[in-house]
């Protein structure tokens, strides 16, 4: 399952002080401490684990905030 | 808080714009005062009064609160004209309007729009507290937490620099959200001098921009509740004071690069007066430098027409592009700026390595080093390097 991947990532890269498998797919991941910096780990090890690639008008802030935005965005790219 | 003159310029109807109420200021007291705020490593006191009276630290505040709306690249060529002058005191001027627009730009509370009005009416000046001991001068990353107790809040932040924090009228202090927010997390707070105490922690005896006064302070303030702004630091932070600050300083290097040349140009002038028909040596090497400023000049001012093109809601103004145009901005133009008055001081030759006579050099060149070192170009590269590896090209 593609959301099981991306809580993978985030528990790998996204070096948030909670663990990312118990979060609710909704929750703000900015508010649970995703930094920049780390949003950019993610976006690489997505890029890397999915096999796509984000294009520029999907590089916000908001394609980040959530394991349900990051999912619609990885769906929109590999459907 | 600062008295203000009793005839405000601003409200007078033909009043001249900041720019020229800029330049006034800046032949008449900025410039002559320079030398001894740097030597003596002191406030431009005289300076930042003449600006008060010149109703010049309101001049990012919107009309309708009774300030004059600049965009920033008016407000930029007010630091690039008196950084032509005293760098310490555009420096100052440059970081208070940075501090002015994030309120503008990201509270429309009644409480902040007061403050705007305040800033109007009495000249407020103000500082910032973004970087904090122990976390090694990343500005988005907190250790210090706003403190609540019902419609009060408290904060203690251990700051290795506040600029001109003890010249201030309000210090605006980034801080986690609360006890339990992650580092990122974090807001900006209003702290007003009245019920701020600053406890001095260090010293400032620095090469350059020695009248910014910048040592470090134990911040302690207690404030209302409603002195939190309600957006993230994050937000303001991305959209308003990077941007901003990009723009502003490289005006105020421009300024510095600008004031050096000026300085090579008369000296020159002067020389080829004595000689007609004879072009001097140094012409070539002004022309030069000429050519140069007109690269900086030409970049400083067409980022700021692309920052003032944008609205504050515009997803450009946040696009991993411009982001990074910023960056490159800020680390090219620092660059730049030591270039130029290098060049400068080799057009002069030893009538600017002297420094007891009129084409000294020395005081230039000193701020022009601050401009890399201050907010370190390696910390802003590797934030580009990073970027680099999701940038998608230019579109």
């Amino acid at each position: 399952m593609s959301e099981t991947r991306i809580r993978a990532v985030l528990t790998q890269h996204a070096k948030l002080p909670v663990d990312a498998a118990q979060l609710e797919a909704g929750s703000d991941l900015y508010a649970a401490g995703l930094t920049s910096h780390a949003s950019v780990n993610v976006m690489l090890a997505l890029e890397d684990v999915f096999d796509i690639e984000f294009p520029d008008r999907m590089l916000r802030k908001a394609t980040f905030g959530s394991i349900t935005a990051i999912h619609d965005a990885v769906r929109e790219l590999t459907s | 808080m600062t008295a203000v003159v009793d005839t405000p310029i601003g409200v007078l109807p033909d009043r001249p714009g900041a720019l020229e109420r800029a330049r006034a200021v800046a032949n008449t007291v900025v410039g002559p005062y320079a030398d001894e705020v740097d030597r003596q490593g002191r406030f431009p006191t005289e300076s930042i009064e003449a600006m008060r009276a010149a109703r010049l630290l309101s001049c990012a505040v919107p009309v309708e609160l009774g300030g004059e709306g600049l965009g920033l690249g008016e407000i930029g060529a007010v630091c690039e004209l008196l950084g032509r002058y005293c760098a310490s005191t555009a420096m100052i001027f440059a970081m208070h309007q940075i501090q002015v627009l994030a309120l503008v730009r990201h509270d429309t509370s009644a409480p902040i729009l007061g403050l705007l009005r305040e800033i109007v009416d009495d000249q407020l000046l103000l500082a910032s507290a973004t970087t904090e001991i122990g976390i090694g001068g990343d500005t988005r990353s907190s250790t210090c937490f706003v403190e609540r107790d019902g419609d009060v809040v408290r904060l203690r932040k251990n700051a290795p620099v506040i600029s001109y924090g003890e010249h201030c009228d309000v210090v605006l202090a980034t801080a986690r959200r609360n006890a339990d927010a992650p580092p990122s997390d974090q807001v900006l707070v209003v702290c007003r001098r009245s019920d701020t105490q600053l406890e001095r922690t260090g010293t400032w005896d620095t090469l350059g921009f020695r009248g910014t006064c910048s040592p470090g302070f134990l911040l302690t303030a207690t404030g209302r509740a409603d002195m939190v702004l309600a957006q993230d630091y994050a937000v303001i932070s991305a959209k308003s004071m990077l941007p901003v600050s990009h723009v502003l300083w490289s005006h105020l290097w421009l300024g510095i690069g600008t004031g050096a040349v000026d300085i090579a140009r008369r000296a020159t002038q002067k020389n080829a007066r004595s000689k007609p028909g004879t072009v001097p040596a140094a012409a070539v090497r002004l022309a030069q430098v000429l050519g140069l400023l007109q690269q900086f000049r030409e970049l400083v001012h067409g980022v700021a027409r692309r920052f003032d093109a944008l609205d504050v809601d515009d997803d450009q103004l946040t696009s991993i592009g411009f982001s990074m145009d910023l960056n490159n901005l800020k680390v090219t133009t620092s660059e730049m700026v030591v270039d130029v008055v290098s060049q400068a001081l080799q057009v002069l030759g030893i009538a600017g390595y002297r420094e007891d006579g009129p084409y000294r050099l020395g005081r230039y060149l000193r701020d022009a080093f601050g401009a890399s070192l201050m907010v370190n170009n390696d910390r802003i590269m590797a934030n580009n390097a990073q970027l680099a590896l999701v940038h998608r090209g230019t579109p």
